[in-house]
C-alpha cells in the first residue's frame, strides 16, 4: 500500500461495522470497499466529506477528534468557535450564555473564527482583481472541496485561490495577540470546535501549507452536548463572562451558502452539496460553463450549517445566523472599529502570511503512471466490463460494476466475486456452489453466509 | 483503445455526456492535464454541434500512446460552406438554440484552436464528419 497523502479524520471502527453497503454507495469519490465483512477506506481517494458518517446505520464511522482533556495541558486555553456553533442552540439561549459555558468547561478564552473574515475579505478582493484572468477563481474555504479538486479535477487546482480560510487567519492572529499580551507561546493551546471532518483533516495535514497554527480540534457535537446539558441543568449560574467581539453581518454569514459569493463581485456563484459540486465541476472542465469569475463551492448542503458534526437542523441554524446578522452592526462600522483596536490593525502583516503554497494535483483516477500500461489496463477493464451485469448491486464489495472491473485489473478483487458471474460459472461447471459461498465469505465474512435458512 | 458513443440530435440535456466519458478515460490513462483540457473543450464543442445541427450521430474515439483521434460522424443537413463555418461569429443556429446559450458561432474556430489536426468533410443533405487529432 502507498503511503497516504492525507490525514483522515474519518475512521471506520471494525468491531462495530456490520458490513453493509450504505457508506460505499454514497461515497462521492468511490473511496470505500467491503472486504472480510468490513468497510475499508482507500486513503488517497477520501476527501473527508463525511457523507459515509451520515449514512452509517450503526455509527461504525467516527470522526476522530483530540481528547478534550488535552486542553488542560495548556495554561492559555482558547476555544476557536465558528459562527454555526451558536446556530446549534434555540433562540432563547444567547451567544454570551453559550460562550460563558465554554469558559466554565475550562477554556480561558473564546474567540470566533469569523473574526478573520474582514481581513480575508480585503485580501480576497485584491486577489480577485489581480488574478481576474483566471476564470473562475475557486474559493479555498471548504477543505473537502479543495481535496475533491486535487483528486478528481486536478486540471482545476490552479483555479483555487491561494489564500488561507478565515480559520487559519484567526488562529494566527489570536496566537500573536496572546503572545503580545504576555502569554508564553508554548503555553497557548488553540482548539478549534469543528462542524465537519474535513476541517480536522485540513488542520492535521493542511492542503497548501506546512503547519497549522491550531493546536487541536474538538467535534462540535461533543461540545454542544456538554454545553447544552449544562444550560439545561442550570449548572452554569455563576458564569464567567467572555469578551465577545462583535462580528459584521458579512462575517456571521460567511460560512453559509452564498456567504462568500455575494461579496465577490463580478459573476459569482455558489454551489453546495458535494454531488452538485461534482456535476458542476464536470461541466466546468468541459467549458460547458464559462465566464464565471468566482465560485464558492461547499461540500455540505447549506454549507457549514449542514456540517456532519452539527446537531441542529441546518435550516434552523441558517435562520438563527440570519437573525444574528440582521442585528449586527454594518460591515463598514466593523472595519472602522476593528481598524482601531482589533485584527484589522494588523491586516498588512496578516495578509503577508495569508498566502498558501499552490495546491498540488493528486489525481486518483489514473490506472497507471505509465500510459502504455494504463492503456493495457483500460482494455482489460473494458473486456471485464462486458462480463459484468451492470446491476451495481455492490455484492462484490465494490460500489459498482465499473469500479469492480477496475479493482480486478488493479489486483484488488477477483471476477468470481460477482454473484452473476458465479451463476454463469456454476452453470458452466467451472465453479461449485460451495466455492461460491467461500468466495462470498471472503467479501462479507462468515456470519452472513452461515445462516440457517 | 477504441470507444464509440451515440449522439442524439436536438437533445441538449444529454449534450456533453460523451465528452465527459472520454474525459474520464483520458484521466485514467494519465494523459497530461493540459492535453486533456484542450481535447475535451474541442470534443464538447463538436458534440454540441452534432446535437444542435444534426439528426443523429456518433463519436468515435481512438487513443494510443502518441495521439488521440476523435471523429464525429453525423447524419444531418451538412455544411454548405466550410470556410465560412470556420469564421468566428458565423452561425446558422436557430433562435431557439441560441436562446439556450449555444450557437455563438465559435464552435469550429474553437475546435481548431484546441486540436493539432482538424479535417471536416461534409455533404449537403447527408451529413458531416469532423475529425480531430491531438498528439500527446
Amino acid at each position: 500500500m502507498k503511503k497516504p497523502d492525507f490525514h483522515h479524520a474519518l475512521k471506520i471502527v471494525r468491531e462495530v461495522c456490520i458490513g453493509c453497503t450504505h457508506c460505499m454507495n454514497i461515497c462521492p469519490t468511490e473511496a470505500i470497499r467491503v472486504t472480510n465483512g468490513k468497510a475499508v477506506l482507500i486513503d488517497n481517494r477520501c476527501v473527508d466529506c463525511g457523507f459515509c458518517y451520515r449514512v452509517c446505520p450503526v455509527n461504525a464511522i467516527i470522526v476522530e477528534q483530540d481528547d478534550f482533556n488535552r486542553i488542560f495541558e495548556y495554561k492559555t486555553r482558547v476555544a476557536l468557535v465558528p459562527s454555526v456553533m451558536t446556530g446549534q442552540f434555540p433562540d432563547n439561549i444567547t451567544t454570551r450564555q453559550i460562550y460563558s459555558e465554554l469558559m466554565e468547561l475550562g477554556f480561558t478564552h473564546v474567540f470566533e473564527v469569523e473574526q478573520g473574515v474582514e481581513v480575508l475579505f480585503e485580501a480576497m478582493t485584491e486577489y480577485l482583481e489581480k488574478n481576474s484572468k483566471t476564470k473562475p477563481l475557486i474559493s479555498s474555504f471548504c477543505p473537502a472541496i479543495v481535496r475533491l479538486i486535487q483528486v478528481k479535477f486536478p486540471a482545476l487546482v490552479d483555479n483555487i485561490i491561494n489564500l488561507n480560510p478565515p480559520l487559519d487567519i484567526s488562529a494566527l492572529y489570536f496566537r500573536e495577540q496572546l503572545v503580545d499580551e504576555g502569554h508564553d507561546e508554548n503555553d497557548i493551546g488553540i482548539f478549534y470546535i469543528t462542524p465537519c471532518a474535513a476541517k480536522i483533516a485540513a488542520v492535521k495535514t493542511p492542503p497548501g501549507e506546512n503547519d497549522s497554527p491550531i493546536t487541536g480540534v474538538i467535534n462540535m457535537n461533543f461540545i454542544f452536548n456538554k454545553v447544552y446539558t449544562r444550560i439545561k441543568q442550570g449548572t452554569g449560574d455563576s458564569c464567567i463572562v467572555p469578551d465577545i467581539c462583535s462580528l459584521s453581518a458579512r462575517s456571521i454569514l460567511w460560512s453559509l451558502t452564498n456567504g462568500e459569493s455575494v461579496h465577490a463581485g463580478g459573476r459569482s456563484m455558489a454551489v453546495d452539496e458535494i454531488h452538485n459540486v461534482i456535476n458542476f465541476l464536470e461541466q466546468l472542465e468541459n467549458e460547458e460553463i464559462k465566464d464565471i469569475d468566482f465560485l464558492e463551492l461547499r461540500a455540505c448542503d447549506e454549507s457549514c450549517a449542514g456540517g456532519v458534526l452539527t446537531t441542529a437542523n441546518r435550516f434552523f441554524t441558517v435562520e438563527r445566523l440570519k437573525k444574528r446578522a440582521a442585528r449586527a452592526v454594518s460591515d463598514t462600522e466593523i472595519t472602522d472599529q476593528e481598524g482601531k483596536t482589533g485584527m484589522f490593525r494588523h491586516k498588512e502583516k496578516l495578509k503577508k502570511r495569508m498566502t498558501v503554497q499552490p495546491f498540488e494535483p493528486r489525481s486518483m483516477m489514473k490506472l497507471d503512471e505509465d500510459m502504455s500500461e494504463a492503456l493495457k489496463k483500460m482494455k482489460r477493464v473494458e473486456e471485464i466490463g462486458k462480463c459484468l451485469p451492470d446491476v451495481d448491486c455492490g455484492a462484490c464489495g465494490s460500489p459498482n460494476c465499473r469500479s469492480f472491473a477496475e479493482d480486478i485489473v488493479q489486483g484488488y478483487s477477483k471476477i468470481n466475486q460477482c454473484v452473476f458471474v458465479q451463476r454463469i460459472f456454476e452453470k458452466k461447471g467451472i465453479l461449485s456452489p460451495e466455492e461460491s459461498i467461500n468466495i462470498m465469505k471472503g467479501v462479507w465474512g462468515n456470519e452472513k453466509l452461515d445462516k440457517n435458512c | 483503445m477504441q470507444f464509440e458513443y451515440s449522439i442524439e440530435g436536438g437533445n441538449f440535456s444529454r449534450a456533453g455526456y460523451a465528452s465527459s466519458e472520454v474525459k474520464k478515460k483520458l484521466k485514467q490513462l494519465n494523459v497530461d492535464l493540459q492535453v486533456i483540457k484542450r481535447v475535451v473543450v474541442a470534443l464538447y464543442e463538436a458534440e454540441v454541434n452534432v446535437v444542435a445541427h444534426a439528426y443523429n450521430g456518433r463519436m468515435e474515439v481512438e487513443i494510443d500512446k502518441d495521439k488521440i483521434k476523435l471523429a464525429l460522424v453525423d447524419s444531418g443537413p451538412g455544411i454548405p460552406d466550410i470556410d465560412k463555418a470556420m469564421e468566428e461569429g458565423y452561425s446558422t443556429a436557430t433562435p431557439e438554440v441560441r436562446e439556450m446559450g449555444f450557437g455563438a458561432g465559435m464552435g469550429l474556430p474553437n475546435i481548431k484552436k484546441n486540436v493539432d489536426v482538424l479535417t471536416i468533410n461534409s455533404v449537403v443533405g447527408k451529413g458531416t464528419t469532423v475529425q480531430m487529432i491531438t498528439y500527446i
